[in-house]
């Protein structure tokens, strides 16, 4: 499954360990939350960068003390019809200021990779090759969006208000 | 009307774009059904029981004489020459080509039409009063606020995966003609007391399996907070509404497991940590709105002109006037209702020729803009008074000048079993018959105003729980039976309505509506007590005994 990361297909320098696995000494892995939490003190203070899978149906409050401290968030995906996690990506981002890696995983297609990239995704681990590969052309289809969120992109109402400044003081 | 700018336009025509792109994956088999099925229902392009059909949003029920001849161009080079206005403010066509599509989206976009969620587990088309801007009384033009409404909720990053569908309704007025208690977020505008905007923001209303009338969630929110306060519902819907049982997802259920109190709490937390943000939306910003609205440039006409006085002769065309025309906030002025239910037609349909000469008549008689309410008629908002015999001579024409609008044959209706692939039953013919039975506009207008709503399924896109009367289309053991709810409405005082008794067979319903009516004639307390007040002070059960006791 190729991973894309700053828009482009990047090797993944993660491993995703299993519950059973041992921890290694070195080396950037990802556990479930399950299993960090059971030793989250330990395996934060890893050298070797560590990140965590959390599940979309738990609150994070039990994640947030933690953020710094954490090189990858990702977040889930059962199905892209399942929504929850552009909620949770938006809190990390927006109310608890996470800027580590944000990470999209589960059934990532490419008709979402604009709303998860506007919820502050900026790494998806993607379900297809094709897709993958049309990150870069996907993401410039619009050019409008109606919403702020965290991902800076100016509104049209914000662009409208602007204009309106422009041309009352050019008059 | 409102007025797009570059950047709306913009954003439609790369939407309409995207939505190529996809059409051509599916049609090349890079995208499998089930991965397509969610992008087209976000596009409001359902597989139906013959062939795809097609729902376009007419955002809060304005249309422009330009939108709605480019909906008749639909209907003609897409479709089979006509549509279908549905209970939301929407429009469908039901014989489209899923590789036409896009280019049915493309012609649309050039007017500024779009049929961007109007399905799919999003926010649908928002809603609102058909008379809003012109209804006497109103408190301000609503249509701005749901404009902004439907630029904030229009692909949307974040709730664009709720656990189900979301529908938002607006209304000014104390009159709710948007049926705001029966949606999942109902605002209603209002001013407090130091005299500014904001709104009574209802929650957890809806139809389907398990009605609900929604509840009061905060009494007040500033015009400022709206989209914030809005948005806070959103993410905790999004993040706690049921997503193991498609039955129980929407937020009335949610709503009604929590309670109301724990759900706003939750709502209220939530808005705390938001409130303040780039989501607040100042005065400039809805004066940039309300600066792209245009409306008519009235001219100072006398209330009985000439021309009515002179009509008033013709016993037809009292008729109409009586019924089917309404006061307007402008002396001199009138809004005119053109019922879409003809005797023995499908409610809510209209040939292309009919949307070429009503957009014709707009621009001759009512600045050209047209209105589509909820019952599914249009209308014409700002009609001069002394125009209204030379307009209902040409309505009368193209058969759109029924004089039963608010009467018994003003039936709401889905589509039903003859295209709606969810369906149990056959809506249509129902309707079709009732209208034949109660065609006599003396009778119906000795029996009042009475709403008859009819749903093929349980989905109840046909409103039934709040009809006066309603009619669910259920299967028993292959067979078509329906049952009957009395006493249900819509409006400011929306009520569920209560069940009969046993569902009926297909060629029973007829009758036993004409039962339910000649029982009301007996039974009301005076002439101007309506059938729903009737319902309300006795109880069913005389409605009951009078269905069941012959049969």
């Amino acid at each position: 499954m190729p991973l894309v990361k700053n828009g482009k297909i990047t090797a993944d320098a993660f491993v995703h360990l299993a519950d059973d696995a041992e921890i290694p000494g070195d080396g950037a892995i990802l556990v479930s939350a399950q299993r960090f939490l059971g030793d989250a003190e330990a395996l934060s203070r890893r050298t070797a960068p560590t990140g965590v899978v959390w599940p979309n149906n738990r609150d994070l409050d039990d994640l947030v003390p933690w953020l710094d401290r954490l090189a990858v968030v990702a977040l889930a995906f059962p199905s892209f019809r399942d929504g929850r996690a552009y909620s949770q990506a938006r809190l990390l981002r927006e109310r608890y200021g996470y800027r580590g890696e944000l990470r999209a995983t589960g059934q990532v297609l490419r008709d979402q990779f604009l709303f998860m990239l506007r919820a502050g995704f900026d790494a998806f681990e993607v379900k297809k090759q094709s897709d993958a590969e049309a990150f870069a052309g996907t993401v410039k289809r619009y050019s409008v969006f109606y919403q702020p969120t965290g991902d800076g992109r100016l509104t049209a109402l914000h662009q409208r208000m602007m204009l309106r400044h422009s041309e009352s003081a050019s008059q | 009307m409102y007025t797009y700018d570059e950047l709306d336009r913009t954003l439609i025509n790369e939407r309409v774009e995207e939505f190529r792109d996809q059409v051509k994956r599916r049609l090349s088999g890079e995208l499998t059904e089930d991965e397509f099925k969610m992008l087209r229902l976000q596009n409001g392009v359902y597989l139906q029981l013959h062939a795809y059909m097609f729902r376009v949003a007419i955002p809060y029920g304005t249309l422009s004489s330009a939108q709605l001849r480019r909906l008749a161009h639909v209907a003609r080079r897409y479709d089979r020459g006509y549509g279908h206005f549905t209970t939301r403010q929407n429009i469908q066509f039901n014989w489209i080509k899923l590789a036409e599509l896009p280019d049915a989206l493309a012609d649309l976009a050039e007017v500024g039409i779009h049929a961007m969620q109007t399905s799919g587990n999003n926010t649908r088309n928002v809603t609102s009063d058909q008379w809003a801007g012109v209804a006497p009384g109103e408190i301000e033009d609503p249509r701005i606020w749901s404009e902004l409404l439907r630029q904030y909720t229009t692909l949307h990053p974040e709730f664009s995966f709720l656990p189900r569908k979301f529908k938002f309704a607006i209304t000014a007025s104390a009159h709710d003609r948007a049926a705001i208690k029966v949606h999942d977020i109902g605002l209603r505008l209002h001013k407090n007391d130091a005299g500014e905007t904001g709104f009574e923001v209802l929650v957890g209303g809806g139809l389907g399996r398990t009605p609900f009338i929604g509840k009061t969630i905060k009494p007040f929110v500033h015009g400022h907070d709206l989209l914030s306060y809005v948005e806070a519902i959103l993410r905790v819907y999004n993040r706690y509404g049921r997503r193991d049982n498609i039955y129980k997802a929407r937020i009335k259920i949610l709503v009604h497991e929590l309670g109301i109190e724990k759900f706003a709490k939750e709502v209220e937390d939530e808005w705390l940590q938001m409130r303040g943000s780039a989501l607040t939306v100042d005065d400039a910003v809805i004066e940039d709105i309300r600066s792209r609205f245009t409306y008519p440039a009235y001219e100072k006409l006398p209330h009985m002109p000439e021309e009515l006085k002179k009509a008033a002769h013709d016993p037809q065309f009292e008729r109409w006037r009586k019924n089917s025309t309404f006061t307007h906030k402008v002396q001199g002025y009138a809004i005119v209702t053109l019922s879409l239910k003809p005797v023995g037609g499908p409610p809510g349909d209209a040939t292309a020729e009919q949307m070429d000469a009503v957009a014709d008549l707009a621009d001759k008689y009512s600045f050209g803009e047209i209105r589509v309410g909820h019952e599914q008629n249009l209308a014409l908002p700002h009609v001069a008074r002394r125009d209204l015999p030379a307009l209902w001579k040409a309505l009368d024409a193209i058969g759109l000048a029924t004089p039963n609008v608010n009467l018994v044959s003003d039936i709401i209706a889905c589509p039903g079993l003859d295209y709606c692939s969810l369906a149990n039953a056959r809506s249509i013919p129902i309707a079709q018959e009732l209208t034949r039975r109660f065609a006599n506009h003396d009778t119906a207008e000795l029996i009042g105003r009475l709403h008859i709503n009819i749903s093929g399924c349980i989905n109840a896109c046909g409103h039934h729980h709040v009809g006066h009367i309603g009619i669910l289309g259920v299967e028993k053991n292959g067979e078509e039976f329906y049952q009957i709810t009395i006493g249900g409405r819509a409006d400011e005082q929306a009520e569920v309505g209560t069940l009969i008794g046993p569902a009926v067979a297909y060629g029973e319903v007829a009758d036993v509506i004409e039962d339910l009516v000649e029982a009301y004639l007996a039974l009301r307390e005076r002439p101007d007590e309506l059938f729903v007040d009737a319902v309300k002070r006795l109880g069913v059960e005389p409605f009951r005994e009078r269905v069941y006791a012959t049969r």
